[in-house]
């Protein structure tokens, strides 16, 4: 039954994997993520879907049994902060290698190192150039909402398995530790062993008597053979790029001048937006949901109507890098940012806007 | 309708608890809600806050620089909040330990005796309910019958005998101040 609740992103999260029908967890705490392994631990799934949760011995092993699970077909899936995914990069590289379907949620905070517990969006480029080797790419999801955090979870799975890719939610500690109402979708059952066999003929379920073992591997010595691999892991790139770019626009019909911002940043934009508009400035904002693929055409589209673009993140300018590619410096594009987990507050915003367009004032 | 608040306070005075049960109640009546905290290790033994905002459409950013609502319980939170309050807007405090008063003309100031109050019940952990009540009587923002559902909902079914203590504390903080 569909349930409306009061409750954190990383509870949602939590909540939602289990309503999914998730077949299993595998995670290590860290602040500022911590309440999914613990609200998994407190609803004890496996007395009532099956579904395993397992707090493993380190982010290494907790990554690669979700590439053991994948491997058998299984939705499973894991979660950290910063410090905590960087350490799972070798694993994630591998799983996009053996085109395995899973699920990776990084809710980020301040780094590079260790860092702070405090929000960011300093992981940018990790989650959309690949932190790991090769040329993989991953689905990026930025939920900005406790809501988007719960609908990630099955947009995330879902997108994984239609492309056997693995997907990350690429949220920050604002969404994961703030409380709002979120509607929870219904349980649904997890897929029985036969369900996983059928849906998932590559999966290693075992050899049936009417086909050759399925063996996940990585590894092909011959350049010609793994060149092969490289060119299918680019098409399927090409057609995730072409089929699921999403994104969402405010107020940009009229705009004079474009925010772009991704998670709870473009939130803290669409409030100073409002202070704009009320003061007569026409400020639109795009928000890209996936941030791979990025909403390349839709911004090239807007910059041939605005005058300039302030692209606001947590961090020292990563997603600036796409969004300069996709206007061709057509329109000046500049940027605001905090580090080290302090987050502007709408005012600054408006002040950075106003400071790089003086004369949007007059 | 649209409000937003800050509760800020010691780590361990309930301002995190309380903002939640205000939340919990906002969307029982029917309202949306951000709860946002300082989630820092300012919570250890500093201050902690939590900026909490009820509106009858959807809310855009849960971190504000400005508020409709400060409630500060103690000194640090007076003094950090206390030039945050939007002009016109209500600045509540608890008088309790507090050395510096608020200065500022263009704000409804109420000085709350919730410490004092929450001696007098002879239960210290009820001082958040106190304050809440402080909050409620001084702004209509939810009524009683959504905190008490709001209270149902956050505490464990194994403190659900402390609702009536609770109703009590919430009740003695309304009867502590006038209306806005």
């Amino acid at each position: 039954m569909e349930e409306t609740r009061l409750m954190k992103g990383n509870e949602a999260i939590a909540h939602a994997a289990i309503r999914y029908g998730a077949d299993g967890y595998f995670g290590y705490p860290i602040t500022p993520q911590s309440e999914v392994l613990e609200t998994l631990e407190e609803q004890m799934p496996w007395e009532t879907t099956g579904m395993v949760v397992l707090q493993a011995e380190s982010e290494v092993a907790a990554i690669n049994m979700v590439y053991g699970g994948a491997s058998c077909g299984k939705a499973v899936f894991t979660s950290s902060s910063s410090p905590g995914v960087s350490l799972k990069q070798e694993g994630i590289s591998y799983i996009a290698a053996a085109e395995l379907p899973a699920l990776i949620i990084n809710v980020m905070r301040g780094g590079p190192g260790l860092g702070t517990i405090q929000p960011s969006q300093a992981d940018y480029f990790q989650a959309t150039k690949g932190g790991g080797h090769g040329d993989y790419r991953l689905i990026t999801l930025a939920p900005s909402s406790v809501q988007e955090m719960a609908d990630f979870v099955f947009l995330g799975f879902d997108l994984a398995f239609k492309y056997r890719t693995p997907a990350i939610i690429l949220a920050d500690g604002i969404v994961g530790q703030m409380m709002e109402k979120v509607v929870l979708p219904p349980q649904r059952a997890r897929r029985t062993n036969e369900e996983v066999a059928r849906q998932c003929p590559w999966a290693v379920t075992g050899k049936p008597s009417f086909r050759d073992r399925n063996i996940v591997t990585t590894l092909e010595l011959e350049p010609a053979a793994m060149e092969v691999i490289n060119d299918r892991l680019q098409e399927k790139y090409r057609v995730i790029e072409e089929n699921e770019v999403r994104f969402q626009t405010y107020d940009i019909e009229d705009a004079d001048y474009l925010l772009v911002a991704f998670g709870s940043i473009a939130r803290i934009c669409q409030k100073a937006v409002e202070v704009a508009r009320s003061r007569g400035v026409k400020l639109g904002i795009l928000r890209p949901i996936t941030l791979w693929p990025f909403p390349s055409a839709e911004i090239e589209r807007i910059s041939s109507h605005v005058k300039g673009i302030l692209v606001v993140e947590l961090n020292a300018g990563q997603m600036i890098e796409d969004v300069r590619l996709a206007c061709h410096d057509r329109v000046p594009v500049y940027h605001f940012g905090r580090l080290g987990g302090i987050v502007p507050n709408p005012q600054e915003v408006l002040d950075a806007f106003f400071d790089r367009f003086p004369e949007a004032n007059s | 309708m649209k409000e937003e608040i800050v509760i800020a306070g010691f780590g361990g005075q309930g301002v995190l608890s309380m903002g939640k049960i205000l939340a919990y109640a906002a969307l029982m009546d029917g309202l949306e809600v951000t709860w946002m905290p300082a989630y820092g290790p300012e919570q250890r033994g500093g201050t902690a806050n939590v900026t909490v905002i009820l509106s009858d459409s959807p809310i855009s950013s849960p971190v504000l620089d400005s508020y409709d609502t400060v409630v500060a319980l103690n000194q640090q939170s007076l003094d950090k909040f206390e030039s945050h309050v939007k002009p016109g807007g209500t600045l509540i405090y608890d008088s309790y330990g507090i050395h510096r008063r608020p200065e500022r003309s263009d704000i409804k100031i109420h000085e709350v005796n919730a410490m004092e109050a929450t001696f007098g019940m002879g239960n210290s952990k009820t001082y958040n309910m106190v304050v809440l009540g402080a909050l409620l009587g001084i702004k209509e923002l939810v009524p009683m019958e959504a905190v008490i559902k709001g209270l149902k909902k956050t505490l464990p079914e194994r403190h659900h005998h402390l609702i009536a203590l609770n109703e009590a504390a919430i009740e003695r903080g309304m009867a502590l101040v006038k209306p806005d």
